[in-house]
């Protein structure tokens, strides 16, 4: 038999070279083998991998993090209480930090300052008093405040020296430290945005995906509105809007307001959106199975539709908060917005309303620094998300 | 094509009217009417108010009326161009309003021009040249564009404008020929001053058109018929001039309809800031005065301008791409 096949016999040594290491036909599918890795690696970890290759999207992640994250212990960052009036200290520029004085090293500590008015002017003038070394204080104890409203405290990540002042960015017309109602208004800033984005999130995919997958009337109505809403400008819809909100609700109120103006008039670029995936995902065959197999519409669209491209929809939400927060900023600004007490950077840079101020008082154009730097993140943000939702371009 | 221009004007139609449905509720939902806060304003001076006149005006305007029936005298006078009364300045509507819409409409058709010189060639070196340092650089300067709020840029633009030129560039044109008939020292008082707007609410419009025109020239750039141009010995220049550049341009054209919205929204903060004499200031007063018919006007205008214009650009689109005009498939 052999010899008619031309095989050699079970055993016997071969012509030519064969290793005699233990050969395992399925080595190549095993787990932890490079390929493989990226074949076997989940969609999540798949995207991760995208996302992370986008260097200026993760720092820009990471940016937004330490952000937020300064956002929610505002009272410890901020070395005064947003609402304390230094009434000696109108309008006082900045104060540089400083680590040497006179040659010796003392660690960081600013020079006292000397307030004398100007009597032809009647501008305030400042002047750094050289021989008074105030050397910041860190883990100290400070103004008093409730953290998030409730857990009364006061100590701080930085103080000025006993009975001395630090203004790192100078004050504004009561007195008020910058830097600390920077630090304060980042909560409202920050937070109106997400809050507004998750509000039209939860429009645009119940909006889209009703429309998306039943389609007929429903959809023709609903792609008119979208329509319109699209065609009217959203700034002077959102004053008009805003002007609506009665001069007596509480701030707080105010707020919720403004958030909802936000996000009522926002969900049309995300329901278009869903709507046109929903269209082209109907036809697939794993949702045709899904729908012999018995299931709803409410199920196929939640549990089997909506996964499919979820990451898509982060991704355009994310790109649709930098409108929220220029939009509030913009009302505020305006005088239809948000109203002090609460601050968020738009009512700070009502302060700066003006050019004279800015031509006297350019610190208090600051707030505007934190704005552009999270818009532009987020924008990065945002694109490094799109980037990386569908992993497998 | 005619059919297709009369077919796309006539859906104009059902979206203007639920834009004055929209525009009617909002103007009507604040709680109680001008009358309501003028009398207590004048209460709050101390005088007493003319009750007598102002039930006249009441019954004149409608207001004992159901919503329903105002809001048809309203649209009905709006088409036969009569747009209310405005009871703060106690005149018609029209005669408040005067120049300020034409210089909207001036403002904006410039700002659009603007925005296209600009945003063409630098989209185009984008594309071409990815990832180089002036693709890097210009992309960066348009993002700060974008991330800058129009406010702001209008009030150091104004500041610096005042230091280096020593023209102070609030308004639109010099004061002496505010609410004087249109001539020719008037068009060019005119001229000289509104660039600065232009360039403030241009900005933002031509970052994101940038990014836009950039990402899709890109994917044009790589499709087999560029490679094939170019394998075939095509010069680079007139590859991108005969096939790239003529898909990007349709894109460029139906753009207009995403960043006009956006730009009419950039003018009216900068009209605020800038005090020009254009539509912005006058309905924001509107607005915190109750003063329905005025402010109702104004967003009807604004909504019916970006509609036009989206109307135009489709038109125009249709003209370029005859798959549009021969109605056969969807093009993006």
């Amino acid at each position: 038999m052999s010899a008619e096949s031309g095989l050699p016999e079970p055993g016997a040594p071969l012509g030519h070279y064969v290793s005699d290491a233990p050969f395992d036909a399925y080595e190549a599918d095993k787990a932890g083998s490079a390929q493989n890795r990226f074949a076997e690696a989940s969609q999540l970890q798949l995207m991760w991998w995208q996302f992370r290759k986008h260097r200026i999207a993760l720092l820009s992640g990471i940016f937004l993090l330490v952000m937020y994250g300064t956002a929610l212990i505002s009272e410890f960052l901020a070395p005064y209480d947003q609402h304390t009036r230094n009434t000696d200290f109108i309008y006082s520029p900045p104060q540089a930090v400083r680590l040497f004085h006179e040659g010796s090293f003392v660690g960081p500590f600013v020079y006292g300052r000397a307030q004398t008015l100007d009597m032809d002017t009647l501008r305030r003038v400042y002047v750094d008093d050289t021989t008074q070394v105030q050397p910041l204080r860190f883990f100290c104890r400070g103004d008093a405040y409730d953290f998030w409203g409730m857990v009364p405290g006061n100590l701080h990540l930085m103080c000025p020296a006993e009975g001395g002042q630090a203004f790192l960015l100078g004050t504004d017309r009561l007195g008020r430290d910058v830097l600390s109602r920077v630090l304060y208004g980042a909560r409202i800033s920050l937070t109106i945005g997400i809050l507004g984005v998750t509000m039209s999130f939860v429009l645009g995919i119940v909006i889209g995906g009703l429309a998306g997958y039943h389609g007929g009337w429903f959809d023709a109505v609903t792609q008119r509105v979208i329509e319109v809403l699209q065609s009217i400008p959203s700034i002077p819809l959102w004053m008009a809007l805003a002007a609506i909100i009665p001069v007596t609700w509480s701030p707080i109120l105010v707020y919720v307001g403004i958030t909802v103006i936000l996000g009522m008039l926002d969900w049309t670029g995300l329901a278009r959106a869903v709507r046109s995936k929903l269209l082209a995902l109907r036809e697939e065959d794993y949702v045709l199975a899904a729908r012999l197999m018995g299931a709803g519409s409410g199920r196929i669209i939640g549990r089997h539709m909506i996964p499919g491209f979820m990451s898509h929809l982060i991704a355009t939400a994310t790109l649709t908060i930098p409108g929220m927060i220029l939009g509030e900023t913009a009302l505020s600004f305006l005088g239809i917005g948000l109203r002090a007490p609460i601050t968020s950077w738009g009512i700070l840079l009502t302060e700066a309303r003006s050019v004279s101020i800015i031509a006297l008082y350019p610190w208090l154009m600051f707030p505007v620094v934190p704005v552009i730097l999270v818009i532009l993140t987020f924008n990065f943000l945002g694109d490094g998300l799109r980037d990386a939702a569908d992993p497998y371009k | 094509m005619l059919r297709y221009i009369l077919l796309r004007t006539l859906t104009m139609i059902p979206t203007l009217f639920l834009i004055s449905v929209l525009v009617f509720v909002i103007i009507e939902l604040p709680p109680g009417d001008y009358f309501e806060s003028y009398v207590a304003e004048l209460r709050a001076l101390g005088e007493t108010a003319d009750l007598a006149e102002i039930e006249m005006l009441r019954e004149r305007y409608g207001f004992d009326q159901p919503q329903v029936i105002r809001y048809l005298t309203w649209a009905g006078g709006m088409l036969t161009g009569d747009f209310g009364y405005s009871f703060e300045y106690r005149l018609p509507v029209n005669e408040v309003v005067g120049d300020r819409l034409w210089l909207t409409i001036v403002l904006s058709f410039l700002t659009i021009i603007f925005t296209w010189v600009l945003a063409f060639p630098i989209g185009i070196y984008s594309a071409t040249h990815q990832y180089s340092w002036g693709d890097y650089g210009l992309t960066f300067v348009g993002l700060i564009g974008l991330a800058i709020p129009n406010f702001m840029l209008a009030l150091v633009m104004m500041y610096f404008a005042n230091q280096w030129f020593g023209v102070s560039i609030g308004n639109l044109m010099d004061r002496q020929y505010l609410n004087q008939p249109m001539s020719w020292d008037k068009f060019s008082s005119i001229l000289s001053h509104i660039w600065i707007p232009v360039i403030i609410i241009g900005t933002a419009g031509t970052a994101g058109m940038v990014r836009r025109l950039r990402a899709n020239l890109l994917d044009e750039l790589q499709k087999q018929y560029v490679v094939t141009a170019r394998a075939k010995g095509l010069a680079p220049g007139k590859v991108l001039r005969k096939y790239p550049l003529r898909m990007a341009l349709n894109f460029f054209i139906s753009d207009i309809g995403s960043i006009l919205p956006a730009m009419i929204s950039g003018a009216e903060v900068t009209a605020i800031v800038l005090s020009l004499e254009t539509t912005g200031p006058m309905l924001i007063k509107a607005l915190q005065s109750q003063d329905m018919y005025l402010a109702g006007s104004f967003l009807m205008f604004l909504a019916f301008l970006t509609v036009i214009g989206v109307l135009l650009s489709d038109i125009a689109l249709a003209i370029l791409d005859p798959r549009i005009r021969l109605g056969r498939g969807n093009v993006t």
